[in-house]
């Protein structure tokens, strides 16, 4: 911290209220970032120790009897194995489906002069404030024949009017109409301009997009809740419904029962850890990577939203 | 919307006559196609069943065929044994989270925003963002976890096995405490952001004035956020009724629901799971329509203190 201090540039010119001011600064992050990393951490440890050990709180700070048990275990079970496919499936398919009819819908609203632009932006973002609810929806879902099928979990959603927003400011903001209008002059029709212009000139948004999208379909659960009923097409979330939410409050009741750990059906409890790690890891490791885009996207929807 | 750059291009185009434009652009309206299509279908049809929620909706005869009863579902919403309990439960919840929940965020992005040392401003951000990238229902496995009477963290610390989730006061503190954790971190990228345009030379004249770090705060960056604070406070006051289904519905247990049981939960139970199609809808109406009004009251409210916030 002190040798980084130093190379700060407004360093040289603090004094010592502002040295301590740092200080008292740096301290305070250091606790919220620990009360935000250390559940993450716990579960981390967790999961690779002995659940015994676990439950007699030995790993506070670092593994037990360190075990990769939990894992192999998740990998033997077919529900899991199926859910996370499943998980996979529906992350891919959806955003690339969502990515799209996020582009083709604010491609052409970014376009002045497009005659009914103003009427058709309204009739999206009405839908962001205003909806049918939730059984209007199925009923609706149901009569279009959706429920069990995959597709369910895309159409409904339509179009994602917030980050329609937010991509359609910046087709306005940030693409140089020069290069838009010149394509045109030499001949280009509106599709190929899209495709061959704006499209490659927005790959920093569409990261950010698909991140979003991606997130969104990995973490969902209520919707397949809802509208995928039959057992085999449940995602990861869904599957861990049965391991973390409802089995816990089984083995609460046994525990008191028994009144100890004894009667603790290990395996279940070595699951618990190890499928939190394997739900929440993939988009964990992804949002970094389009970190620094999130300011400056948000900053943009929220100027004009 | 940037007046001045649509009006010049309109006045270009307006100079040729409008079918020729609408021509013009076909290619444009064929894209929006499909996003229009699913938005009637899935989006507008919806909204015009609502109406299902003055009818005694039967699947054979749909949305416009079946019986006209009235306000008899609201009525008998009204009343259900427990109705007051979720108003309350729905009301208090919502308060409560909005009381803790809407100032943290604007704390961390203050704080943060005065960290000189890059490195670790951004690594603070990356870890605060992470828990918002996490499902609910892992949240939700994890809290119960945490909160297991024996062997879950929460009690290992404390030396007890208290079972946390049985209790019902202890429903909201765990609600509101788990939506800190997962999403103070991501509320502070909109206040990140509007702090980043703040003119840096204002610090500098206010560090050779002898301003100290927290009178910095105080008058250059908390006057910075002002009409942001309000726009966020009108958006939460807006959504009161809205309390989010699912973490509910996985923290709740047969011995909290005196505390956990709420609208939306209600209308998850008795549509889906319990078919009444009708009822389910006529008592979400209710929740929209309050939310609505809501909206508005705070709405004129935050209009006479700051012209620059209405947002309708």
């Amino acid at each position: 911290m002190r040798a980084m201090s130093v190379k700060s540039k407004s360093g040289k010119l603090s004094g010592f209220s502002e040295r301590t001011s740092d200080i008292i600064l740096v301290v305070i992050c250091t606790v919220v970032l620990f009360l935000v990393a250390y559940p993450l951490y716990y579960v981390l440890i967790a999961s690779v120790s002995d659940p015994y050990d676990v439950y007699a709180g030995k790993t506070f700070l670092l593994p037990s009897q360190f075990t990769l048990e939990g894992y192999r275990a998740v990998f033997a079970e077919p529900q899991i194995l199926t859910g996370l496919f499943n998980s996979f499936k529906y992350t891919i398919i959806g955003t690339v489906f969502s990515v799209v009819v996020l582009y083709l819908t604010a491609y052409p609203l970014s376009v002045k002069g497009l005659p009914g632009r103003k009427f058709l932006s309204i009739f999206f973002i009405i839908t962001m404030y205003f909806g049918g609810g939730m059984v209007p929806t199925y009923l609706i879902v149901k009569h279009t024949g959706l429920i069990n099928n995959m597709w369910a979990l895309f159409l409904p959603g339509g179009v994602a009017v917030g980050n329609m927003i937010i991509v359609r400011n910046f087709f306005e903001n940030s693409i140089p109409k020069e290069m838009t209008e010149a394509a045109q002059i030499d001949g280009a029709s509106k599709w190929k301009t899209f495709i061959q212009i704006v499209v490659p000139l927005s790959r920093s948004i569409m990261a950010v997009m698909v991140v979003f999208s991606m997130v969104a379909y990995w973490n969902d659960w209520f919707t397949s809740l809802i509208y995928l009923p039959s057992p085999e097409r449940a995602p990861l979330p869904l599957v861990l419904r049965n391991i973390l939410i409802k089995s816990s409050a089984s083995a609460s009741q046994a525990s008191t029962i028994s009144g100890g750990f004894a009667e603790l059906n290990k395996m279940t409890e070595m699951i618990k850890f190890s499928s939190i790690i394997i739900a929440a890891l993939p988009m964990l490791v992804i949002y970094p990577f389009v970190q620094k885009y999130f300011e400056k996207g948000f900053m943009a929807g929220a100027v004009k939203g | 919307m940037s007046k001045n750059k649509s009006k010049t291009a309109a006045a270009v185009m307006t100079q040729r006559p409008l079918k020729k434009r609408i021509m013009d652009n076909w290619q444009l309206y064929a894209m929006l196609a499909v996003p229009v299509l699913l938005t009637i279908v899935y989006k507008y049809i919806p909204m015009y069943g609502i109406q299902i929620a003055f009818r005694d909706y039967k699947a054979s005869k749909g949305f416009t065929g079946s019986e006209w009863v009235g306000f008899e579902w609201f009525l008998r919403f009204f009343s259900a044994p427990t109705f007051w309990r979720m108003i309350k439960n729905t009301v208090l919840l919502s308060l409560f989270s909005l009381l803790w929940s809407f100032p943290i965020p604007i704390i961390l992005a203050l704080l943060l925003n005065q960290m000189r040392f890059h490195r670790f401003k951004r690594v603070t951000q990356t870890v605060l963002y992470a828990p918002h990238f996490i499902s609910t229902m892992v949240i939700c496995g994890m809290i119960r976890i945490f909160l297991s009477p024996s062997g879950g963290l929460i009690n290992l610390i404390a030396g007890t096995s208290i079972d946390f989730l049985t209790e019902s006061a202890a429903f909201r503190t765990i609600y509101i405490a788990s939506g800190i954790w997962q999403d103070a971190g991501w509320g502070i990228i909109i206040y990140m952001a509007t702090l980043a345009n703040i003119d840096t030379s204002l610090y500098e004249a206010a560090k050779v004035d002898g301003a100290s770090l927290f009178q910095r705060i105080c008058h250059i960056d908390i006057p910075g956020l002002t009409s942001i604070m309000v726009l966020n406070l009108i958006m939460s006051a807006g959504s009161l009724m809205n309390v989010g289904f699912e973490k509910v519905w996985l923290l709740q247990t047969d011995l909290n629901k005196a505390t956990s049981d709420v609208i939306s939960v209600y209308v998850y139970q008795q549509g889906i799971e319990n078919a009444k199609y009708s009822y389910s809808t006529a008592v979400g109406l209710f929740n929209t329509v309050i939310n609505v009004i809501l909206l508005i009251l705070v709405n004129k409210m935050a209009g006479r203190i700051s012209d620059e916030t209405s947002f309708i």
